[in-house]
């Protein structure tokens, strides 16, 4: 594998012609930086030092860059097939049930969390240690080149891939001038000897794929920035509530090793309205079309409050952090009444959506102030399910028809006992732990259940109370994010865009010219010209380039140019 | 509160649905006219491989001429360049085409090329009935965005050949997999035209999904020629070891251009659009940042994507700076375009992620 082989098309191919292979190798020579690949072999030089040196000459080289980058695109693939626990934690959960014997193994191959998996991270470290291995000398290499001057023009010039001559009556410092001119106009790099000019065109080409992979560097840093600063949270805002931006208002929080709750910017907003719209009709009936929160804004601790929306391709941004609108939902309201008559519990209590038409699930707890009919302390859990359009009386199952509160139902069923929420272990809000709890039963001996329309109330067996739907509330779940280096990455993006676009639209070659005086007096124009891959363009430019030069040092008459198209190879 | 976004127009969306069937009736008469130029081509006699692969030992390979362009005065006596193929690759010339030469054969390629440009007209005007009656772009589901990607692959096809590119070997592939498009986004893909759920309320969606589709039709094309490259030199390696190939093989085989000429055609097209590639995952990227509030998660689309792109760089740099050209290089090529059907086919039926919206 040798990479200079593009740019002398016979040096390794054909043996017998190495001597000339040389000299066409010196005309191809810093055509790119493009590295010289290593003899494989086992290292030089002995001791710690000499296998370092090795081992670093074979990270940066060529190959392993390759392999290493098709490593890297194998490695992300199992992340798509296995839930990961950074996507979504719930599915993880059902796939290690799901699967239980493999469970151990993919955690041993830390499968649920691929893309933060050593073995993954070991791939792309040593790659970015290759680039900038492999790019960094490059690009000093490649300032030198810029200060260097295009080579001379090789003895036989009809050994390169694109080559032309005719002969002419013009002196031969004349056309060399001339092509000076012609190759100069054309904005190459020139360089004038006695008998030939040697130009260089393309420069950007270098300057492009230098500037891509140096791009990805900067890429790479801002992401691992952006990884160590970040934070992101969710909260669940009930309208006509509020949030504060500081830890403890947070509903689930994750941030990076770095992130100090200093970085979180003071700001907070209540929840004014909520509207959604569905599709009403069609064949996709009930998809959502539209959602919008209208909020009240406060920045600082006690700024002026602003009104703004935040929808869901829209979020609020605030000093670097940004509020996006994730979902929505429910809170029926409901009133709870011990045995005595009073209320002891009332409240908006958020249920989960289940699926698209919003029939949602959720726990009704009452902790505290609850007595039964002998003045016994005790706690009360309802069961929950909740659906904005009813399908109605005998038609089925509890599964919402709309998503909109057509015909809303809320069906609860009731517990009496312990909730478990003081043991100190973290609970679902949405579910009810019934361990230590007992059914409120029914006359036939079943958990007591009833299903009721806004406005109306189900009393509990034995006269233990009364419970009440009073109405129903909305609710939007809001994602506050704070991800610094996202600009970096974005420059660095463009960068590389840009850099991409000059690398693989730009050819970088050279063109000689070079005139002699014949036998005859008539001077023999030579032309030929070197790509860095071989290309359409460079026999066209040639081409173009010669009838250039041509008019200004036409054909000598009556010799009728040799066309020798085969002839000539060696 | 916004106005509602506009219900479907039914009529228009009916329009479209014929107008997608009327496309398909005309690619199928592009079919047999393309079949039809390949029957009346194979009734020539090729043989070009050989003489040129037998010949070169002896003589030298010819070399092949390029004209300057240009009108300028001296058109009459100017130089002429002539060109060396770089080493390594065999100095084969280019088949004649399906048409062999044959004057039936070439008049049928022809029926066909024009059968096939009417057939996209028609289809265009279909992706644009289905967006009017929608009034939004027209790439909601997949069976919209299956619809777009062929007519862009189509359009791509007629665009070399306008531009006088050595493509029409590639006809009937093409409008083969053209109708394979559309047999299955009309039975299996189909939904009715609706409205967008609000994640895809979004300029982005013109921007990251067109440049999605382009790519995955321009891919799909280099693709083909990736194919077909290794198929023709696997030929030309048989022939230069002295062996004698069947003669459906020699047939098909002595019509295509050579392998030198199909390699770099699909190299092109690859390292042209892969840029394009890049911005659409970029595009992508910032879609996502203010839609669900990161710029990347490793949703399996995102994975995907990444792995295609991943897998198109690892090509480029084995052809520039590893000097893999050839067979292996051409392996790297099919597997970057197969992992970017998977992340279209694959990944939306298969693998649901926050990519997958109504109707699949
Ligand atoms: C994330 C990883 C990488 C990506 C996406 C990438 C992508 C590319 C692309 C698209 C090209 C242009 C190919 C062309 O000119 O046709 C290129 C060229 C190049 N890459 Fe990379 N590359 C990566 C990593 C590396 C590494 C690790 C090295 C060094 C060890 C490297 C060294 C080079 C060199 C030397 C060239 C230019 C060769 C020349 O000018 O002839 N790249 N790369």
């Amino acid at each position: 594998m040798s990479t200079t082989d593009k740019a002398s098309p016979e040096a390794s191919q054909q043996p017998a012609a190495s001597a000339r292979g040389d000299e066409d190798a010196a005309a191809g020579a810093q055509l790119s930086t493009a590295p010289l690949e290593d003899a494989p072999g086992g290292p030089v030089g002995i001791g710690v030092l000499g296998w370092l040196r090795w081992f670093w000459r074979q990270l940066t080289s060529m190959r392993v860059a390759l392999i290493l980058l098709f490593l890297l695109s194998l490695a992300s693939i199992p992340g798509s097939l296995i839930p990961q626990t950074q996507v979504d934690a719930m599915k993880v959960a059902t796939w290690k049930r799901e699967h239980a014997s493999w469970v151990t193994v993919a955690e041993k191959l830390q499968l649920f969390d691929v893309y933060s998996s050593v073995w993954f991270s070991a791939i792309y470290l040593l790659l970015f240690i290759s680039l900038i291995g492999c790019i960094l000398p490059r690009s000093w290499q490649f300032v030198g080149q810029l200060r260097g001057r295009p080579p001379r023009a090789p003895k036989r010039l009809d050994r390169l891939p694109a080559y032309t001559t005719w002969r002419t009556d013009k002196p031969a410092d004349e056309v060399v001038a001339a092509a000076g001119k012609v190759l100069g106009g054309s904005r190459f790099r020139t360089e004038t000897g006695a008998s030939s000019v040697a130009a260089e065109k393309g420069y950007l080409r270098e300057a492009g794929n230098l500037a891509f992979h140096i791009a990805l560097i900067v890429m790479l840093v801002a992401f691992a920035w952006g990884q160590l600063y970040k934070s992101e949270g969710g909260k669940l805002v009930l309208r006509g509530k509020g949030f504060s931006n500081t830890l403890t208002q947070y509903d689930d929080f994750k941030s990076g090793s770095f992130f100090t709750p200093d970085d979180l910017p003071p700001f907070s907003f209540t929840l004014d309205r909520f509207d959604a719209s569905y599709a009403k009709t069609g064949p996709q009936k009930g998809t959502a079309r539209d959602f919008k929160a209208y909020v009240t804004f406060r920045e600082g601790a006690n700024g002026a409050p602003h009104k703004r929306e935040i929808e869901v391709n829209k979020p609020l941004e605030v000093d670097g952090s940004k509020v996006y609108l994730l979902g929505h939902g429910y809170a029926p309201v409901v009133s709870v009444t011990d045995p005595t008559g009073k209320v002891i519990f009332k409240d908006a209590v958020p249920m989960l959506p289940q699926d698209s038409n919003l029939t949602s699930s959720g726990a009704i707890k009452v902790t505290d102030g609850y007595k039964d009919k002998d003045g016994k302390k005790e706690q009360l859990g309802f069961g929950a399910m909740f659906v904005p359009t009813y399908a109605g009386e005998g038609k089925g199952t509890m599964f919402s028809q709309f998503p909109d509160l057509d015909f809303p139902a809320l069906m609860l069923s009731a517990w009496h006992g312990s909730l478990g929420v003081d043991s100190g272990l973290p609970q679902n809000v949405y579910q009810l732990d019934t361990s230590k709890m007992q059914m409120f039963k029914d006359d036939s001996g079943q958990l007591f259940k009833q299903k009721m329309l806004p406005g109306e109330t189900m009393t509990l067996p034995g006269g233990a109370g009364t419970v009440k739907f009073e109405g129903i509330e909305r609710w939007a779940t809001f994602s506050i994010t704070h991800q610094p280096g996202s600009g970096l990455a974005l420059a660095g993006a463009i960068a590389a865009i840009g850099g991409l676009a000059g690398s693989l639209f730009i050819q970088r070659r050279r063109i000689w010219v070079r005139a002699t005086a014949g036998e005859d007096g008539v001077t023999v124009v030579e032309m030929a010209g070197l790509g860095r891959s071989e290309s359409t363009k460079l026999p066209e430019e040639l081409a173009a380039l010669a009838a250039a030069l041509h008019q200004q040092a036409p054909t000598a008459p009556d010799r009728p140019v040799k066309e020798n198209v085969e002839g000539e190879r060696g | 509160m916004t106005p509602l976004a506009a219900e479907a127009n039914e009529n228009l969306a009916q329009i479209s649905n014929y107008l997608v069937y009327s496309s398909m009736a005309v690619y199928t008469l592009a079919f047999l006219a393309h079949i039809a130029e390949w029957i009346f081509g194979s009734r020539s006699k090729v043989g070009r491989t050989a003489a040129a692969l037998t010949g070169a030992q002896a003589a030298g390979a010819p070399a092949v001429q390029v004209r300057g362009k240009g009108g300028s005065t001296a058109v009459l006596d100017r130089p002429k360049v002539v060109t060396r193929s770089a080493a390594g690759t065999r100095d084969v010339p280019d088949g004649p085409g399906a048409a062999g030469g044959t004057e039936q054969g070439d008049l049928y390629g022809r029926i066909a090329v024009s059968l096939t440009a009417l057939a996209f007209l028609i289809e265009a005007a279909g992706v644009v009935a289905r967006a009017t009656s929608v009034k939004r772009a027209p790439w909601g589901n997949m069976y919209e965005f299956s619809l777009t990607f062929s007519t862009v692959a189509v359009g791509a096809y007629l665009i070399l050949l306008l531009l006088k590119k050595n493509v029409r070997w590639m006809g009937l592939i093409l409008v083969t997999t053209v109708l394979l498009d559309l047999g299955i986004a009309t039975t299996w893909l189909y939904t009715a035209s609706d409205q967008l759920v609000p994640a895809l309320h979004s300029y982005w969606l013109w921007i990251h999904v067109s440049t999605a589709i382009i790519c995955g039709a321009v891919f799909y094309i280099g693709a083909t020629g990736t194919l077909l490259y290794l198929f023709r030199d696997g030929y030309e390696a048989r022939i230069e070891r002295g062996e004698q190939p069947g003669r459906f093989a020699t047939s098909v085989m002595e019509r295509l251009p050579s392998a030198a000429t199909l390699d770099k055609f699909s190299y092109r097209i690859n390292a042209a659009f892969f840029p394009l590639w890049t911005f659409t995952i970029i595009a992508g990227a910032i879609w996502a940042g203010d839609a669900w509030g990161r710029y990347w998660g490793w949703d399996p689309k995102e994975v995907w994507s990444f792995v295609t792109w991943v897998a198109y760089a690892c090509y480029l740099h084995a052809r520039a700076t590893a000097g893999w050209k050839g067979r292996k290089a051409a392996y790297l090529a099919l597997f970057a375009f197969a992992c970017w059907i998977w992340n279209y086919y694959g990944v939306n039926i298969l693998l649901n992620g926050k990519h997958s919206y109504a109707g699949v």
